[in-house]
């Protein structure tokens, strides 16, 4: 069974709301209508957006570390957010693991967003339906994009590749090892909805000098420019084997 | 979460209309093995019935106002294999049904006799219809109540209290109720109501502290750290990810005061349980309709403000994520 996801490194986003933005210009243009904005220009703009980039600081100062966090559906395996629609609206494929909402079916109740610990559900205050990341299903499949653009819209805008698309059952997929060797994890674990998104850690990178390095021991330099030795006294090998 | 009006308004009328019906079949049940007086059909029984279905059609009407595109409704009884909120949906109209035909046999006199024991006690069609109506009764009960205790990450929610509390608290404010109605149009019957409307009340005393109580030990599941994975003591939320505010801010939280949030809970301690009681017990003793009338209003009055408190108390995880508020 596939179950697409996303897998975002954390060590690598810069927090630049590029994937913020790309998805909601790819997701207001697409066929199932806009995503609602609410005074854009105003002086509380507030909108349905399916991605969100938080930040948060950890540590305290002097020690701290800004973390940027990206947010959105996590397309959990055991999504609790399904079993609790009452219209059957709200659905996870069998096919590709993607949680759905069926926008002609929803009523707008907003239970599934009370039943999703992540509040990755957002209703669209206008057209009172609730609305979350769709892993651009309808751009992943389509066969008029070139394959390398066949990726949600958020994948491609990230300009540091902290955000990795494929199917995380498979073992072998890019998510798959970078979730294996990078040591990806799932939010809120204690609650057995089992995401499929997984986060990578912040990771150190630390670089480490040894006193050896700058003074190189064994550089063939130091042999090489000593100077060449003068005329050799008496005879030598070469006199005796020269014919 | 954010208590909405729709919803409190809802969960407490249909709870009234529920205890109320349930009070009703009561005093036929008792009436029919002649444990008291029985009362007249029409005046009694046809117009308390009708009274029980009014409060429901009340809660129905609340419950559209909470719908994004209530025009699709009908959808919302296609998945009660797996969702309490679709069960409820079946059960209310099947509740309303029910208490709607008791109340027309009575009103228009259709009831029939099916059988008759040698010792003369009668078994009327009536009955049959009420022990359905009162079956289904406590299943709309309990689909309410799940609908909320099901949720096992809101840790507040997630008890078996929680289911009944709604049962308890729903027929307290019907008995109630129905104390006042029978002062009027069934003195023979106020004991019984009153008595009843007294011990349930008390009950529900006990199971609503109960889960007061639980609810103010509860450790959260859920932290910062587990929320976005990170292993540090001190972890503190800089930007939400928005400028105005999103669902997310204004759909998981009360925005009221602590003060206003304890307020709420004090009054409706007061209101929902010692003060009916003693109006209660007073009405009973001068037969005053008013008094017992009041005990209601006042009992009414403070269950709304149970219910929202049963709202606002609940912490959704997802607040992890929106702690700049």
């Amino acid at each position: 069974m596939t179950q697409l996801a996303l897998v975002i490194d954390l060590n690598v986003c810069v927090g630049c709301h590029a994937c913020v933005t790309s998805c909601k210009e790819w997701n207001t243009s697409g066929p199932a209508g806009f995503m609602t904005d609410e005074n854009p220009y105003g002086k509380d703009p507030t909108g349905t957006f399916f991605n969100r980039v938080q930040t948060y600081e950890v540590g305290e100062f002097p020690k701290t570390e800004t973390v940027h966090f990206p947010k959105s559906c996590l397309h959990c395996e055991d999504a609790p957010c399904v079993p609790v629609c009452p219209t059957g609206a709200s659905y996870k494929r069998e096919k590709d693991g993607i949680v759905l909402v069926d926008y002609d079916k929803c009523i707008g109740c907003r239970y599934c967003s009370w039943a999703c610990p992540y509040g990755a559900r957002e209703i669209d205050e206008e057209q009172k339906v609730m609305k979350k990341c769709t892993l651009c299903v309808d751009r992943i499949y389509d066969e008029s994009l070139p394959e390398a653009e066949r990726k949600p819209a958020c994948v491609l805008a990230c300009p540091t590749s902290a955000r990795l698309f494929g199917d995380v059952h498979d073992a072998d997929s890019d998510v798959s090892v970078a979730i294996r060797e990078e040591g990806g994890y799932q939010l809120m674990p204690e609650w057995g909805t089992n995401p499929s998104n997984h986060y990578l850690p912040r990771r150190k990178t630390h670089m480490h000098i040894h006193e050896d390095e700058l003074q190189r021991a064994d550089n063939p330099l130091n042999k090489e420019q000593r100077g060449p030795s003068g005329p050799v006294e008496g005879t030598t090998l070469d006199d005796s084997t020269s014919w | 979460m954010h208590p909405a009006f729709s919803v409190i308004f809802l969960t407490t009328l249909i709870g009234v209309g529920q205890g109320l019906f349930l009070a009703l079949f009561t005093g036929q049940s008792y009436a029919a093995v002649e444990l008291v007086p029985s009362q007249d059909s029409a005046t009694f029984y046809g117009l308390g019935g009708i009274i029980a279905f009014v409060f429901l059609v009340g809660g129905l009407i609340a419950s559209v106002f909470h719908l994004g595109r209530p025009e699709r409704a009908w959808r919302s009884a296609t998945q009660w294999r797996t969702s309490w909120l679709s069960r409820e949906v079946i059960a209310l109209p099947i509740v309303m049904g029910l208490i709607f035909v008791y109340s027309i046999m009575h009103y228009f006199g259709l009831d029939t006799v099916l059988y008759t024991s040698k010792a003369g006690t009668t078994l009327q069609l009536s009955l049959i219809v009420g022990a359905l109506g009162m079956l289904f009764t406590f299943v709309l009960f309990i689909c309410t109540g799940m609908i909320y205790a099901a949720i096992k990450f809101l840790q507040e929610w997630a008890c078996a209290l929680t289911p009944i509390n709604y049962i308890l608290l729903g027929t307290a404010s019907g008995f109630t109720l129905a104390a006042a109605f029978a002062s009027s149009n069934a003195p023979d019957l106020l004991g019984l109501y009153g008595n009843w409307a007294i011990i349930i009340t008390a009950f529900a005393f006990i199971t609503r502290g109960g889960s007061l109580i639980r609810n103010s030990r509860i450790k959260a599941k859920s932290t910062i750290q587990s929320a976005i994975g990170i292993r540090h003591p001190q972890i503190q939320q800089k930007a939400m990810g928005m400028q105005g505010g999103s669902v997310n801010t204004r759909d998981f939280f009360h925005h009221k005061t602590a003060t206003f949030f304890k307020i709420i809970k004090w009054s409706f301690m007061i209101l929902v349980f010692p003060v009916p009681i003693i109006l209660l017990w007073s009405g009973m003793e001068s037969g005053s309709t008013s008094t017992l009338l009041g005990a209601f209003i006042i009992q009414y009055v403070g269950l709304i403000a149970e219910r929202w408190f049963f709202f606002a108390q609940a912490n959704h995880p997802q607040n992890l994520y929106y702690q700049t508020t």
